[in-house]
């Protein structure tokens, strides 16, 4: 029973930064705007988060250093795929060996001179754990209640964004222009800001799980800190079918395989770490495979129609 | 939700009714609302809308060359002109989502500028748009308030669902405001795109050719609902190309032709064939001439094909027919009752799944659309826009889309551009194609010319079948006019020509064999001399030749 607690403790301390991300780039999807610079938008939020707690000792300035930053990288991306109509994923991805390679590149600037110049090896103030008193205790459902703030902010975050999504008038013009820009244009919604408002926003809650890595999940910074996890949230995107309320399964799905990695090389596995790194790809891979068969019920649940497509009003 | 008091035009007697609730207030006009109002009428009543020398140019059109109109309070204005006049740029222009190059707009006496469709919107101003605006995914409420102004952060969906009921109620536009768009026929989505602008309380309606994808009847009701509205004090104005709904919808006519206005009539002054001959620029010939008919050895041979359509539901059931070298054979039927799909099957897009087609006496089933085309079948898709041409491309690749992988197109597996350009500029002067030039991207020329080009394309592949398919859809007279009478020329060639249409007029005119398709059965298969509108309606309406209903 410990054993579940713990591996379900780790689980949702390792999903945290991803849902963060997957939530940002569900919001970026929804305005039919596919940002593949994750991967450096979330190295540029850990490597900020943790040089600004670094420096103030502020934890509070640091998560906002890092909305800031994440903010700034989506805004370039909203200007070259909107405004400029550039392919999406071109300047995904020069967003994201841009965020990586800069991110590094401040790693060995921004240290202080007894560390030389260097990030890497420092610790700084972390977002620490909390136990609820008395529900931490509790068997198994303990381990939801043993989190850092970040992670209690997500208890209320997704039904939040779930609501916001498809129950006021922003979720619903967001969802219209990630689906139909056309018809949300001639029906009055404004599609340049929902597409500009919803990357940006949704570039910072991605930095935001990038600094959650550097501040608390493993304190400090490191080279390619993420790893890897940018590309595995738009697999999670996919999974959870552009629906906030199912992002956090996938990101538990991912986090899981994490945590029993852990235990398992731990007690001396045989099995290799690689084999359980494919897992949530498969598993992304057999949704996929599902929706194509289940045609009609992805009209409903799919990928938004205009996602990756250019907006122009005139244009046949 | 308040709403604003009704209007009356002066010099008519209203009845002023009020429902349940005490609320919405509406009239209902007493004297009955057929036919146009007296001349001189609309110099007493409120002007809604004036625009001046509107201007507006694409790359190498002159869309719009300094268009005037003008639109009373309880007006119907019907916009006629041909495919490419301008009469959508215009009213895009009024809805907001185009810009004019030049030119004023004045609503209510003010002169305005229209930015946008938000701005459109707050001025009463609502348009249904030829490919409907709606998003497919959502339901039909939240399309209704998709965009509205002062919709509060969270909408009550179940208030916005209780007064969708209501004005479905009012004007008889039956919707269930909780199905998804997907989910409706085309028909119904019609009567959402209609109820979003009696939600939204435009009293300013814009009809983008609202019939063209219309069963007669529905085309009926439509016509009840916009008399409805003009009784209530609202104006509108509808593009169409057909002169039958300028008669019945309008009390006004404004003929277009390149960005110009050639003619402007109050409707119970004018006929069809006067605007006709206004439309195209010259005497219009209704009747198509044809050599008489002779029949040879049958090119194309189905035996009990079925087959399913997208949703894997039956869509054919069992068809036989055969259709002969120098006849055309008119597949007749409410849209979606199969036809598609059979031309699918014949030209090797869809796979059957029981029977056997043959061309010319060989067996076909499920082959390649390639080794089809090897046999001499050309197709004329349903959908010119995504499967008959590629729009991003330019003209002249078009139209060597069927030719260019073998000579003179080609030679080794080397296209030949220069060669691609020879054929363009000659099938262009042939088939009189308007556009700026051979290299211009196909997608810019005007639908009617699309579909000349595909034409042009398919006509020179065809060696022994042409499959068309609604071959004049959308099309205005002078278009429809030269497809017929290429349709007809391959027939006296020889060849034989399957034509679906929905069209009975065209039907008749053109076909000399009749087949009804009703839900993926064939009703009945006879000669177009021995046929005659009445009893093709009823077979296309599922009565059996002894009037029962299968």
């Amino acid at each position: 029973m410990e054993l579940v607690t713990s591996i379900l403790a780790i689980a949702i301390r390792a999903g945290t930064s991803l849902v963060y991300a997957t939530l940002g780039e569900i919001y970026t999807e929804r305005a039919g705007i596919l940002n593949l610079g994750l991967e450096g938008i979330m190295l540029m939020g850990a490597l900020s988060g943790f040089a600004t707690a670094y420096y103030s000792g502020s934890v509070a300035l640091a998560l906002l250093a890092a909305l800031a930053v994440g903010a700034a990288l989506a805004a370039i991306h909203a200007f070259l795929t909107v405004t400029m109509r550039a392919n999406q994923v071109v300047s995904g991805l020069s967003i994201t060996l841009f965020g990586s390679g800069f991110a590094s590149f401040l790693g060995q600037r921004l240290g202080p001179i007894s560390n030389n110049h260097r990030l890497v090896g420092l610790s700084g103030p972390r977002i620490a754990p909390i136990g609820v008193p008395g529900l931490s205790e509790l068997p198994v459902i303990g381990a939801l209640f043993t989190q850092d703030i970040l992670t209690y902010a997500l208890y209320a975050l997704i039904p939040l964004a779930w609501f916001y999504l498809y129950r006021t008038r922003h979720g619903l013009n967001l969802r219209a222009v990630g689906e139909d820009p056309q018809t949300a244009d001639a029906m009055g919604v404004d599609v340049f800001k929902v597409k500009y408002l919803a990357t940006i926003a949704g570039g910072a809650l991605v930095a935001l799980g990038g600094a959650q890595l550097s501040l608390s999940y493993t304190p400090g910074w490191s080279e390619n800190i993420t790893g890897g996890r940018g590309w595995i949230v738009i697999a999670l995107v996919i999974f959870a079918m552009w629906n906030p309320a199912r992002a956090v399964w996938g990101a538990l799905l991912f986090g899981g395989i994490n945590a029993v990695q852990f235990r398992l090389q731990a007690s001396g596995t045989t099995i290799p770490a690689g084999f359980l790194n494919m897992l949530p790809y498969l598993a992304t891979i057999a949704v996929l495979v599902a929706m194509t068969f289940w045609e009609s019920l992805s009209k409903r649940i799919g990928a938004p129609a205009g996602l990756g497509n250019a907006y122009m009003r005139e244009e046949k | 939700m308040r709403k604003a008091p009704p209007r009356f035009p002066k010099g008519r007697f209203y009845v002023v009714m009020k429902d349940r609730n005490g609320e919405g207030a509406w009239s209902q006009d007493l004297l009955p609302a057929q036919g146009p109002r007296a001349r001189g009428d609309g110099e007493l009543r409120e002007r809604l809308v004036e625009m001046r020398g509107i201007r507006k140019s694409f790359p190498g059109v002159q869309a719009s060359d300094g268009i005037g109109l003008t639109l009373a309070r309880g007006e119907v204005l019907a916009l006629l002109g041909e495919n490419g006049a301008g009469k959508s740029t215009l009213m895009n222009i009024l809805a907001g989502l185009y810009r004019p190059d030049a030119g004023e707009i004045h609503i209510r006496g003010e002169r305005v500028r229209i930015e946008s469709p938000r701005d459109a919107a707050a001025l009463g101003i609502g348009m249904v748009h030829q490919n409907f605006m709606l998003v497919d995914s959502m339901t039909v409420a939240e399309n209704v308030v998709l965009g509205q102004r002062g919709l509060p952060f969270v909408p009550d969906l179940r208030a916005v669902k209780r007064r969708i009921l209501e004005l479905s109620a009012r004007y008889n536009l039956s919707v269930d405001p909780e199905a998804y768009i997907w989910q409706l026929s085309v028909g119904e989505q019609q009567r959402v795109e209609i109820l979003k602008l009696l939600y939204r309380e435009a009293d300013i309606l814009i009809l983008d050719e609202p019939t063209a994808v219309l069963t007669p009847q529905e085309s009926e009701e439509l016509s009840a609902v916009v008399h409805r509205m003009r009784g209530e004090g609202k104006a509108a104005i509808f593009i169409t190309h057909k002169m039958e709904e300028v008669m019945t919808f309008s009390d006004r006519v404004m003929v277009l032709r390149r960005g110009r206005v050639v003619a402007e009539k109050t409707t119970a002054d004018t006929d069809p064939k006067e605007l006709a001959r206004l439309m195209v620029g010259r005497e219009v010939l209704f009747r198509v001439e044809k050599a008489p008919f002779t029949p040879g050895e049958p090119v194309l041979e189905l035996r009990g094909v079925s087959a399913t359509d997208d949703r894997g539901l039956p869509a054919l059931r069992g068809i036989s027919l055969s259709c002969r070298a120098g006849e055309i054979l008119g597949i007749a039927g409410v849209a979606g009752n199969g036809q598609r799909e059979l031309a699918e099957v014949v030209t090797g897009l869809r796979a059957a799944k029981e029977g056997l087609v043959s061309i010319n006496c060989v067996e076909t089933t499920n082959a390649s659309p390639l080794s089809i085309i090897r046999r001499g079948v050309a197709h004329i898709p349903q959908d010119r826009n995504q499967v008959g041409a590629v729009g991003d491309m330019s003209v002249a690749a078009n139209l060597a889309m069927k030719g260019y992988r073998s000579r003179p197109l080609s030679s080794g597996g080397i296209i030949r551009p220069s060669r691609f350009r020879d054929l363009a500029r000659r099938l262009i002067e042939l088939f009189k194609i308007a556009t700026p030039s051979t290299e211009t991207r196909i997608k810019f020329l005007s639908g009617g010319n699309i579909q000349k080009a595909i034409l042009a394309r398919e006509i020179g592949a065809c060696g022994s079948l042409l499959v068309a398919v609604y071959p004049s859809r959308g099309l205005d007279i002078g278009a429809t006019e030269a497809v017929r009478n290429e349709l007809v020329a391959e027939r006296d060639k020889g060849r034989a020509v399957l034509l679906v249409s929905e069209d009975i007029d065209e039907l008749l005119s053109v076909a000399d064999t009749i087949a009804v398709l009703f839900e993926g059965r064939v009703m009945g298969v006879f000669p177009a001399a021995e046929a005659d509108a009445e009893r093709i309606g009823a077979l296309m309406a599922g009565m059996e030749e002894g009037g029962k209903r299968t």
